[in-house]
């Protein structure tokens, strides 16, 4: 659609089947739904609004940051079972169709060549950044994932990421380093530099990373997690807020994120 | 064939709607968000985002919580303020072929008026409406629209500052919607709208906090629709200005029962976070509902509610 006087993202809303919903790990699912129209259009770090289920309750679209894209249409989610929403879509079988709206948010600006990214992973934070470290043609990533435990490990095979390197730590020492995955992190900035951090994952993992790369003057892009109601910028539901630097007192991750120069936020609000 | 193309537009005091589905505001941001996925020019009008006298960041987060078939928000009448809005939103806005209604509030008297004073003259302007359900900061924080006399008062000075139709948003939050209804009419408003968010929380059970930043927000959605419903339909037969019905409407059943009960428009909401298209699609609901139904003027329909 075209209207005189704007130049719009292309952001699209259509109903993708599901080609597949298995769980990748306890309560962890990857889904692939086919969306060309979605799929051809996605740059990591972008997310969708899935409609969960048909009727008024829940209400509400869910955010999920894309997994992946395949040339052929198809588009990865990976999603852990937290609630009423997730737990729809996990029961939602394969040949079904989903209300899908996106691409939507600002993505990762990818290493470039030649350039190596260090790629810091919570949990569902993985997502974005197994999108991020697929890209064709790009620097070199090296990808630290964090867990509680060892059974909620995801396996990178089977999400079909399988080329990544990856370490691993786990809080209870169950299978890796014993320990927080921004543990591993300091020990990586100890070293050559020069690197880009991408961090997504739960919000105390988040300050942690922006803290160390803040003190180190790292470059480092993190990716937001929101409650949102539009997606789209307009009822401004996501806020988060600013560093005193910036010109707004509140960033939406919706619109201006979800990725955001770690620079940008006030961590000690969050 | 064309004969059978049903007359859809709407007089709405000296304003005609070509059809009387409207974006809500707050929900439709400036109306750009929204225009990747919905041609504004299809819609009877949009009212954008409230706006004060000057921006305002809104309330500490969270701001949206979602509840059994409905949401609370607490965004704190977030906006760039009027100056910005005339500068960065409106030139866009007036190329639009759709009633642009603007939505104005104030924290006391003197900004309402203001307020309406800034956007005095500015063309591409079709209606203001003006939000009575903000704290008035000169009484307590109590909301302007709970008390007749003081509605009307904000009426009268937003008639007095501005040279377009003035349509008043109601608040549910009252014993008596019809009284506060009966003193804008009376204080001279054009039209008003029905209903805004009627207040609610929600609690974290495991951090027994809040779960708004703000403690209490407004609920929206589905949930509310039958309340909605049955406050036009008491403030149609309050009052002789026409109505607009707003509450939770979800899909073109939802807004012919609002026409049918009295409203001459209604507003969709909560509805485009849902189904971004919702308000296309239920003007076109509207539409093939009076082709069935052999309606050929929307205006045959409005109002006729049997007892």
């Amino acid at each position: 659609m075209q209207i005189k006087g704007l130049r719009f993202m292309t952001i699209v809303e259509h109903r993708a089947e599901i080609l597949s919903n298995d769980e990748v790990a306890p309560d962890t699912f990857l889904m692939r739904l086919r969306s060309p129209e979605i799929a051809t259009r996605a740059a990591p770090g972008q997310f969708v609004m899935v409609r969960v289920g048909h009727g008024r309750d829940p209400l509400l679209r869910r955010p999920f940051s894309i997994c992946g894209s395949r040339n052929e249409g198809t588009l990865l989610l990976l999603y852990r079972v937290v609630g009423k929403g997730t737990r729809i879509l996990a029961e939602t079988g394969t040949g079904r169709h989903l209300s899908l709206m996106g691409p939507l948010g600002h993505g990762f600006r990818a290493p470039g060549k030649g350039q190596s990214g260090l790629l810091v992973a919570g949990g569902m934070g993985l997502a974005p950044l197994v999108f991020l470290a697929g890209l064709p043609g790009e620097g070199r990533c090296t990808l630290l994932t964090g867990y509680r435990t060892a059974t909620e490990i995801i396996s990178l095979e089977r999400i079909g990421a399988k080329e990544l390197e990856v370490s691993i730590a786990t809080e209870d020492g169950s299978a890796g380093h014993k320990g927080l995955v921004t543990e591993l992190l300091e020990d990586e900035l100890a070293g050559t530099g020069g690197e880009t951090v991408y961090t997504c994952g739960p919000m105390p993992m988040l300050r942690k990373v922006a803290a160390l790369c803040l003190e180190r003057g790292v470059d480092c892009q993190v990716s937001l997690e929101s409650v949102m109601a539009c997606g789209l910028g307009a009822c401004q539901g996501c806020a988060v807020k600013a560093a005193p630097k910036e010109d707004r007192t509140y960033l939406h991750v919706c619109r201006d994120g979800p990725v955001f120069k770690a620079s940008a936020i006030d961590w000690g609000a969050q | 064939m064309s004969q059978l193309e049903p007359d859809l537009k709407v007089p709405l005091g000296s304003l005609e709607l070509k059809n009387p589905v409207i974006a809500a505001s707050g929900t439709f941001g400036y109306g750009q968000e929204y225009a990747p996925l919905v041609d504004p020019n299809l819609l009877g009008g949009i009212v954008v985002k409230g706006l004060s006298l000057k921006p305002r960041p809104g309330n500490r987060p969270p701001r949206i919580v979602e509840t059994p078939a409905g949401m609370l928000n607490a965004i704190g009448l977030a906006n760039i303020g009027v100056e910005a809005f005339l500068k960065e939103k409106l030139p866009w806005l007036r190329t639009l072929d759709t009633a642009v209604m603007v939505n104005i509030y104030g924290h006391t008297l003197e900004e309402y008026g203001a307020v309406a004073a800034a956007l005095k003259g500015a063309e591409g302007i079709a209606a203001l409406e003006v939000n009575i359900s903000c704290p008035n900061v000169d009484q307590g924080g109590m909301a302007f629209g709970t008390d007749p006399a003081v509605s009307a008062a904000v009426t009268e000075i937003v008639l007095r500052n501005t040279d377009k139709p003035v349509i008043v948003k109601l608040t549910p939050n009252v014993t008596d919607i019809c009284a506060v209804a009966r003193a804008v009419e009376h204080a001279g408003a054009h039209a008003v709208s029905l209903i805004n968010t009627l207040t609610g929380m929600a609690i974290d059970i495991d951090t027994r906090r809040p779960r708004l930043g703000n403690i209490s927000g407004g609920l929206s959605g589905p949930a509310i629709r039958p309340v909605a419903l049955y406050l036009v339909y008491r403030v149609v037969r309050a009052v002789k200005i026409p109505v607009m019905g707003v509450g939770g409407i979800m899909d073109a059943g939802d807004a012919l029962e609002f026409l049918i009960a009295g409203a001459r428009a209604v507003q969709v909401g909560t509805a485009s976070f849902v189904n971004p298209h919702a308000t296309l699609d239920i003007l076109e609901g509207i539409r093939k509902y009076c082709v069935e139904k052999g309606i050929v003027r929307i205006g045959d329909l409005i109002g006729t509610a049997s007892a």
